[in-house]
């Protein structure tokens, strides 16, 4: 069976450009804080939401919405209306993070798939049993800190499907679980559905040399020539004492393409694109590579030498935790 | 790491001199017209952009001498050449090839960041919201402006098919994902 290959869509635009590309799966999410990428310009209202849905359907693929922001508490009303409308728009799942918003959907909405998002942090067979049993989840979002060895016991002891990621921007914390940014911002991913909001992010370039600033801290300096990573605290490169270096992860976007066959052999049932943020192109020209990849593996074929270098942050590229090899 | 500014295409000549040399007063005002054009033909544009309907952006063709000054006005743009930097609340900087190859999703912004084609100051979120909301428009600048060319129309489109030609610099919408 081909391995589905499960894409992003910040706007309509970008889920049109996906699902022509080849898309087996889009995801999206509405324009608030209920998603995880909740960026200035992005997102879908109630009516977009139905009409990508129903262009999605007519060309067969699949629309899962995330709604994967945790509930703030007085506000859950948010939330819930959420999932409803995700039912109403005729998703074919939504992607959960939060224990109370699962409940909810089972109770509900037991008629609505639930998958449980990377947010959830479900980093062993124990944890995603108990979100399969307990709330009806089919299919689990697995961290990126896992590598395939560990990829493949959690499938040997669970039924429910895993999904991985396999491109884009890296992760270096537990999902769900990193508050960096909220110490520069006040406003985090988990709550607010923002890493280094746009709001807190400066930028200066003074004859070449770039500054990035996120809350006021500088968090990067580029020499002219260099490539620019993201403005995150986790990718930030800092001095302390007489070194300089990135403290806790290096600029970089995680490959696994070439790691795409172990991946199935390990019994991963959906390959996961990061990049919701992204524009059009980058969406059609990720989800192209990987649908020929998928169909390569399909056929009997060799990986393709994917062209993604270009659209990677720092312009260099990992196999993330896939393959752990630490300095 | 690669070199970006040899992926990227040069603007053709023919086009940059009478860029360069012609007066700002009337390619403002015909770039006002168009961009009221865009407005009516494209209104989701100006809702996806929300609270920065309203916002000034410098946009800064860096090979060009002069900026320019969109104002959105809440869906009744307006457009102002200047020379020197302008002035707005976000300045997005880039060749004229690769701000146009972003209009028209050619290349991913992104990407262009992180090669150094593009230069954000000023609001980083007002940026964003420009540029997500133009990619989510699929606007084509030359089918817009052939728009209101009356007769001109075909004779501009065989034109400008011939510069995007020769030039590889995108002038018209990208088929999805030619680019990079």
């Amino acid at each position: 069976m081909v391995m589905e290959i499960v894409c992003p869509a910040g706007t309509p635009a970008s889920l049109r450009a996906a699902v022509t590309a080849g898309a087996h799966t889009v995801y999206c999410g509405f324009a608030d804080e209920t998603n995880a990428r909740n960026f200035p310009g992005l997102n879908f209202d109630r009516a977009e939401m139905r009409e990508g849905i129903a262009f999605a359907h007519d060309h067969g693929a699949k629309v899962l919405i995330a709604i994967n922001t945790f509930p703030r508490a007085g506000d859950e009303a948010l939330w819930h209306r959420a999932v409803a409308d995700a039912e109403s728009c005729g998703a074919d799942a939504v992607i959960l993070a939060d224990l109370g918003l699962l409940d909810h959907a089972a109770r509900h909405h037991s008629g609505l798939r639930r998958h449980l998002s990377v947010q959830a942090a479900a980093a062993n067979a124990d944890a995603v049993n108990f979100y399969a049993d307990t709330f009806g989840v089919k299919r689990v979002v697995l961290p990126r800190v896992l590598s395939v060895q560990e990829i493949a016991a959690i499938n040997a002891e669970t039924d429910v499907e895993t999904e991985v990621f396999v491109y884009g921007g890296l992760c270096v914390m537990a999902e769900g679980r990193c508050s960096l940014s909220s110490y520069a911002t006040g406003l985090s991913p988990n709550m607010n559905g923002v890493c280094s909001p746009a709001s807190h992010v400066e930028y200066h370039d003074d004859k070449g040399v770039l500054d990035a600033r996120l809350g006021g801290y500088t968090i990067h300096r580029v020499q002219k020539g260099e490539p620019a990573p993201y403005p995150t605290l986790c990718k930030g490169c800092f001095s302390a004492g007489d070194k300089t270096g990135h403290l806790f992860e290096d600029p970089v976007s995680l490959n696994a393409e070439q790691l795409i066959p172990q991946l199935q052999k390990a019994g991963v049932t959906a390959l996961k694109i990061e990049g919701r943020q992204r524009s059009r192109s980058y969406v059609a020209q990720v989800v192209r590579n990987f649908r020929a990849a998928v169909d390569a593996l399909e056929a009997g074929l060799p990986m393709p030498e994917g062209m993604l270098a270009r659209l990677s942050e720092g312009q260099a590229m990992t196999t993330g935790a896939y393959k752990k090899t630490w300095r | 790491m690669s070199d970006p500014s040899q992926q990227i295409p040069q603007l053709p000549a023919v086009l940059v001199f009478p860029l360069r040399a012609m007066p700002l007063a009337p390619l403002s005002m015909s770039l006002t017209a168009i961009s009221r054009s865009i407005a009516r033909r494209h209104p989701g544009l100006f809702r996806r952009l929300g609270e920065y309907c309203h916002t000034r952006y410098v946009l800064d063709p860096t090979d060009l001498p002069f900026v320019i000054v969109l104002d959105p006005g809440g869906g009744a743009p307006r457009v102002a050449l200047t020379r020197g930097r302008g002035d707005g609340t976000a300045r997005i900087a880039g060749s004229l090839a690769a701000l146009l190859g972003m209009v028209h999703g050619a290349y991913d912004g992104d990407a262009l960041f992180f090669s150094r084609d593009l230069v954000i100051e000023g609001d980083t979120s007002a940026a964003l919201a420009l540029r997500n909301a133009i990619d989510d428009a699929e606007l084509d600048l030359s089918q817009e402006i052939a728009r209101l060319c009356g007769p001109m129309q075909g004779p501009l489109r065989r034109f400008v098919a011939l510069l995007e030609r020769q030039s590889g610099v995108s002038l018209t919408r990208a088929a999805e994902g030619t680019a990079w």
